[in-house]
């Protein structure tokens, strides 16, 4: 299992380019942490989900 | 003599607004009449979890050439803001960030302790750091030598709209520390918006104001003329105060009397 944003997901041995793409993700828009690090967008292509990944994809929302 | 331009200068950066507008609480087709109408030049923006189902981007109803102010809501530490404050650079918003960090949601009051590190480690990491903060003359002095870019104490507690609670405090921030003070949170009014800039505080950020207001761009513009004339006023020096008694404005001879 990946725990992404909180929640275990069936994701493991997946690109994480192809899970953002498949959940509705639009890269332009997001920044993924991997595994308490930054990852580079140009990562989120040969990044490979492993079991006990944790991924946080965050965007910008409106805040004062 | 060629007028000097009044500009308002943070981190090497200069804006010709003073009025830093938030974009919490209402909708995205609003915020660019908000920038309009506020002539905004800084906005700020929150760093959340993506929800795939939330399909629209907030930078998209951002005007360009607005610089982007992403704030650390959510952390309740320094290592939580700078992790925050990362993730806000890698979105792609430039190098500044509002450092605000909490440790109850009761008050949402600013922990200046965890604000001193968090500022320390990301002025190292080349970050324009705008930090939140409760107005103490001590802490904004660390935060200088922290490497601030700015001071931003509150006026109130954030999104009540009561006005400048700790004007005699924020007072002392502008009077002893070089570096822009912003009064931020609190502010209800662009007459408290005024008040604050008559004292000389070098910015204004407002968000609740705007958006719990009947008409939000009308609001907007209201306090961009506040800010403009409390500024105005602010330069030109107020006039004095009189202890007690009164002084008259008109000549003090020829009256129709003997």
């Amino acid at each position: 299992m990946v725990k992404i944003n909180g929640e275990a997901k069936e994701a493991a041995g997946r690109k994480l380019c192809d899970y953002l793409k498949e959940a509705g993700y639009d890269s332009r828009a997001i920044a993924v942490e991997y595994n308490e690090a930054i990852l580079p967008k140009a990562d989120y292509e040969t990044t490979i989900l492993q079991d006990g990944d944790v991924v946080e994809i965050v965007c910008f929302m409106g805040g004062g | 003599m060629e007028k000097q331009e009044d500009c308002l200068v943070i981190g090497g950066h200069a804006f010709h607004s003073r009025f830093i507008l938030g974009s919490g609480k209402y909708s995205l087709q609003l915020i660019e009449a908000a920038v309009q109408d506020a002539g905004a030049e800084i906005v700020t923006l929150a760093v959340r979890r993506a929800n795939t189902k939330e399909q629209e981007n907030i930078l998209d109803y951002i005007p360009n050439g607005v610089t982007l102010l992403p704030n650390t809501s959510g952390a309740r530490n320094a290592d939580e803001a700078v992790r925050i404050a990362r993730l806000a650079r890698e979105l792609g918003c430039g190098d500044f960030v509002k450092i605000e960090i909490m440790r109850d949601s009761k008050y949402l009051l600013p922990d200046n302790a965890e604000t001193i590190k968090a500022t320390e480690r990301l002025a190292n990491e080349g970050f324009v750091v705008m930090p939140y903060m409760y107005p103490d003359l001590n802490v904004a002095r660390d935060l200088v030598e922290a490497g601030a870019a700015a001071v931003m104490p509150l006026a109130a507690p954030i999104g009540s709209n009561k006005g400048l609670a700790t004007k005699a405090f924020i007072q002392i921030l502008i009077d002893e520390i070089d570096l822009p003070i912003i009064v931020d949170a609190g502010i209800g009014k662009p007459s408290e918006a005024c008040e604050a800039m008559e004292m000389g505080a070098a910015a204004i950020m407002a968000n609740t104001a705007l958006a719990t207001a009947g008409n939000l761009p009308l609001m907007a513009a209201a306090f961009k003329d506040a800010i403009a004339a409390g500024r105005k006023a602010y330069l030109a020096g107020l006039g004095r105060v009189l202890t007690r008694g009164a002084a008259a404005s008109d000549p003090l001879t020829g009256f129709l009397h003997d």
